[in-house]
């Protein structure tokens, strides 16, 4: 069964956060399996997955910003309440100032780093929990909202709702398909092929043996099938629907996040923080700075959140953005991040977003009542952080990962490679 | 003084750890009555043998037998000892600081009347128990709002509550002042006329000579010899002879320094504690390093020399007070940490896994850590770079790991120490300070870590050793400076350098004329 791992280990890279990264993936595709089965097809098809996407793009959004805040070993409790002040206040903007729509938003995301600001002043340089000023935040800007909007809903203009209900527009020939989402479609396909090109490309300035050209080949035709598949289910909605814009607004921070918490110097300060701030600062990591910036960053994409959801509702009211903060939270624990801080990733998050939105559709669909439907999202989300936290006390850091052990545990059986450094617990080493 | 009847004997103590002997074969007898001094260098034994009598390591995890009271005693925990009279006092103080005197005098021991608090009895033998320590306070007064000084003896006072037999007293006047010090050994002379037992560890030898009746000095988990002060005509000099009397082999690479011009020099430096504020951790400190040089820091465990290192090393210790620092002539301001890595200078912590290194890190994101700059372009890490950059500091440091992607916390403490120095050696310094390089690290590595160090003086670099282990920094070193409460007490040329003549100068409060 070696085989088998092998394969595993060069599908998604050789390293351990990948192998989780496996187990989460295995997870949702999973979930979508079974409830594509239990619902006769409702689940994938071209409608479900549009409104899928459209209902909880802000969540995934705002589960970026937590991720950050959760690596930095923070938490924000506050987003739900900021979304819903920055859309009151967007939405009087437009229909009793009269601002035009693009610079709505522009003053939206102003509002969301000024109340960032706010909260991250006190987390920073006078070293409140996150916890308690985000607590505050969340009754004040609540409470902010009602006032503002007299607890009335406010409506929004044509032009500003394209953000939350619009669409890839329709262009060029006929082909029964909406073709800016297949072209879409091609040029996430050609990214992958890139990628895939440049990591052979990294491995081998590494000195190290790039996986075999089959496994490469396989793991592309994988990726570039699940888009293809994902293109052309979108691309075959009703007429005037594909994908939402709001799905790109969402890939485009997932792509610029990823690449910023991995990728630059200031991202690995925020994991240096969570993992030992201490260590950190010693390092010459400036930690007001990076605790500032978390906090700041999350109130932002909070605002933007707002909006979106403004204007896909159309109006802005006194209940929008209740609950989100737990929504954002659990996708971010369930999407592998440790409640200490300092591990955790971005595409994760998002994946842990998606099993939860797969869940919460799915059960709907089988016309579950949301009584029970909420009733099962807070069990998978005790079990999910039990998991971590058990995990963390044999010295390992997988959360769905871990899910698959029993599978992989039956799979090898006779250990037939030396035992995946990844099982060893740590405090074997701690000696010396 | 063999006819006083004998209160407590420890016979052939042997306490093992996964992979080190922390006690073999000790032996202790205590007088009634007396007080006896326990001596030895950090790490000889001293803590884990109290520890193993007050029960913290239970009967059962070592071997060896324990008489109290003539009869064979088999501590459970910390309570079983403290019901049979022996009371431990920390050098860290359990006290609650927002909690009043009384309340912390009878804390998990209050009186009661029909369930409740009695608070009226309580005040009423807390004066008593005071009185006894020579307290004079409001039994009500928080425990933050009186000094270091009475609050050790609130200690002594709850251990008084719990009918104390036997007193041991862990470093007892390192965080004093003088005159509270005085008070406390004058308390302790009090104790042996009314006939209660009392050991001590210390380091402060001349006030071991001045109360202590027997010493019993430990080295390497060993009982060297038991003094008697008055019959042995014991003196400072006797105690160190039998702290260090260890000869020094050849566990050094063969070295000869190339040393060059002074270019490095902190003057007149003061700083406080970052909290009380009233207590000055570095004392008008002054000391210089030349290019080729290494150059050591001796001194007590509490001396002050992480306390100077760090506060040097862009102000991540205390609260600057005065001073200054010169590099290469001119004077530079470090405010931050990233102002020390930028001018040059690296500090090695002495607890790496605590404040060194992130755990859930590999060998190659810790390696870059400190200077990230290093291997970005406009702001992009370059994934190769820092391979290669993590990849050639583990082969010429010769690291024990499969490849750098291997998690920092899967590694030996040599190991995690050689990815230590990777990351500081990255950022090009030109002062390296390391402090305690090679602790909780084997013979071995520690070799191969004195070979690194060599090799870094010898490139230009200054290099700056702290260590409690003198035959450490005698074989490395070629100068030695002194430290004291905070005070550089003495400058020693490697050619004078001895372990009495160190551990004179680290124990005695005669400052160093200063310029």
């Amino acid at each position: 069964m070696s085989r088998l791992k092998d394969l595993q280990k060069n599908l998604f890279g050789g390293t351990t956060s990948n192998a989780r990264q496996f187990g989460m993936i295995f997870t949702l595709v999973a979930i979508v399996v079974l409830f594509q089965i239990l619902t006769d097809g409702l689940t994938l098809r071209s409608d479900n997955l549009i409104a899928l996407f459209q209902q909880n793009s802000y969540i995934l959004i705002l589960a970026i910003g937590m991720l950050m805040v959760i690596v930095a070993g923070h938490i924000d409790l506050s987003v739900g309440s900021v979304a819903a002040f920055a859309g009151i206040l967007v939405a009087k903007s437009m229909t009793e100032w009269d601002l035009p729509w693009p610079a709505a938003i522009v003053f939206g995301l102003a509002i969301g780093a000024a109340i960032g600001a706010w909260q991250g002043f006190w987390v920073a340089y006078i070293g409140v929990p996150a916890f308690i000023v985000t607590l505050a935040g969340m009754l004040l800007f609540r409470g902010g909202n009602q006032f503002i909007g007299n607890a009335q809903s406010i409506p929004v203009p044509e032009g500003f709702r394209e953000i939350g209900s619009g669409f890839l527009p329709e262009f060029g020939p006929n082909t029964g398909y909406n073709n800016a989402t297949l072209l879409l479609g091609l040029a996430a396909a050609l990214a992958v092929v890139w990628r895939e090109i440049q990591a052979r490309k990294t491995r081998r300035a590494m000195d190290a043996d790039p996986a075999p050209m089959w496994i490469s080949v396989l793991r592309m035709a994988i990726m570039v099938g699940v888009i293809a598949f994902a293109a052309l289910r979108f691309a075959s909605g009703r007429v005037g629907t594909s994908f939402p814009i709001s799905g790109i607004i969402l890939l485009v921070l997932v792509i610029a996040y990823s690449f910023y918490t991995r990728n630059t110097a200031g991202g690995r300060h925020i994991y240096a923080v969570g993992g030992n701030s201490r260590a950190a600062e010693l390092s010459g990591v400036k930690l007001k700075r990076v605790n500032f910036f978390v906090m700041m960053n999350m109130s932002v994409l909070a605002a933007l959140a707002g909006m979106i959801f403004v204007a896909r509702s159309a109006a802005s009211g006194p209940q929008d953005g209740n609950g989100w903060e737990l929504d954002a939270i659990a996708a971010v624990f369930i999407g592998g991040a440790a409640v200490a801080g300092g591990i955790g990733t971005i595409s994760g998050s998002i994946v842990g977003g998606l099993v939860m939105a797969v869940l919460n559709n799915g059960l709907q669909l089988m016309g579950v009542g949301t009584d029970r439907v909420q009733i099962i999202k807070g069990l998978v989300l005790l079990l999910a952080v039990a998991i971590d936290v058990y995990n963390k006390s044999q010295g390992r850091f997988s959360i769905i990962g871990s899910l698959m052990r029993p599978f992989r545990r039956e799979d090898s059986a006779p250990p037939a490679s030396p035992p995946d450094a990844e099982r060893e617990p740590a405090k074997a080493a701690v000696s010396g | 003084m063999s006819d006083v009847p004998i209160l407590l004997e420890m016979r052939s103590i042997t306490k093992e750890f996964p992979g080190v002997k922390a006690l073999s074969d000790v032996n202790l007898v205590v007088r009634a009555g007396e007080i006896h001094a326990i001596c030895g260098e950090n790490g000889a034994g001293k803590s884990t043998l109290m520890k193993v009598l007050s029960g913290v390591y239970p009967h059962g995890t070592y071997d060896g037998k324990i008489i109290y009271q003539g009869s064979e005693s088999k501590f459970s925990d910390i309570r079983a000892s403290e019901n049979a009279g022996i009371v431990i006092i920390h050098q860290e103080l359990a006290l609650i600081p927002g909690m009043s005197i009384a309340e912390n005098i009878f804390l998990g021991n209050e009186p009661r009347k029909r369930g409740a608090i009695d608070w009226k009895a309580a005040n009423r033998m807390a004066l008593d128990l005071m009185a006894r320590v020579g307290l004079e306070e409001d039994p009500d007064t928080l425990i933050k709002d009186i000094g270091v000084g009475k609050q050790q003896l609130v200690e002594i006072a709850k251990a008084f509550a719990k009918d104390v037999k036997l007193l041991i007293l862990d470093e007892p006047t390192a965080a004093l002042n003088e005159a509270d010090s005085k008070h406390l050994l004058d308390l302790l002379r009090g104790f042996r006329s009314r006939g209660i037992t009392s050991i001590m560890i210390s380091h402060k030898l001349n006030e071991i000579e001045a109360i202590a009746d027997q010493i019993t000095i430990l080295r390497d988990g060993r009982t060297v010899e038991t003094l008697d002060v008055k019959a042995d005509g014991v003196d400072e000099d006797r105690i160190v002879r039998g702290m260090v009397g260890r000869e020094l082999s050849s566990r050094f690479p063969d070295h000869t320094p190339k040393i060059g011009d002074v270019f490095f020099e902190v003057r007149n430096w003061n700083v406080r504690h970052p909290i009380s504020a009233e207590r000055q951790v570095c004392k008008n400190e002054s000391f210089v390093v030349r290019r080729g040089e290494i150059v050591g820091f001796a001194g007590l465990m509490g001396a002050g020399r992480t306390e100077l290192a760090m506060s040097v090393f862009g102000r991540s210790y205390g609260v600057y007070e005065s001073g200054t620092i010169i590099k290469d002539g001119k004077e530079i301001v470090l405010k931050s940490v990233a102002d020390a890595i930028d001018n040059g200078l690296a500090y090695v912590s002495e607890d790496r896994k605590a404040i060194g290194l992130n755990l859930l890190d590999d060998i190659k994101t810790s390696t870059v850590a400190a200077k990230l700059s290093k291997i970005s372009h406009h702001g992009v890490l370059n994934e190769v770079e820092e391979y290669q950059a993590a990849e050639a500091y583990r082969k010429e440091l010769r690291t024990k790991a499969p490849t750098v992607d291997e998690s920092v916390s899967k590694l030996s403490g040599g190991n995690q120490q050689k990815v230590v120095l990777a990351k500081w050696m990255f950022t090009d310094p030109d002062l390296l300070i390391l402090d305690e390089p090679t602790r909780g690290i084997d013979v071995g590595a520690k070799y191969e870590i004195y070979g690194i160090i060599q090799r870094l003086a010898d490139q230009g670099k200054g290099v700056v050793v702290i260590s409690s282990e003198l035959p450490e920094l005698i074989g490395l070193c070629d100068r030695i400076y002194t430290v004291f409460e905070g005070a550089i007490t003495g400058e020693i040329a490697r050619a004078d350098a001895t372990p009495e003549n160190l551990m004179k100068q680290m124990t005695s409060t005669k400052k160093m004329a200063t310029r």
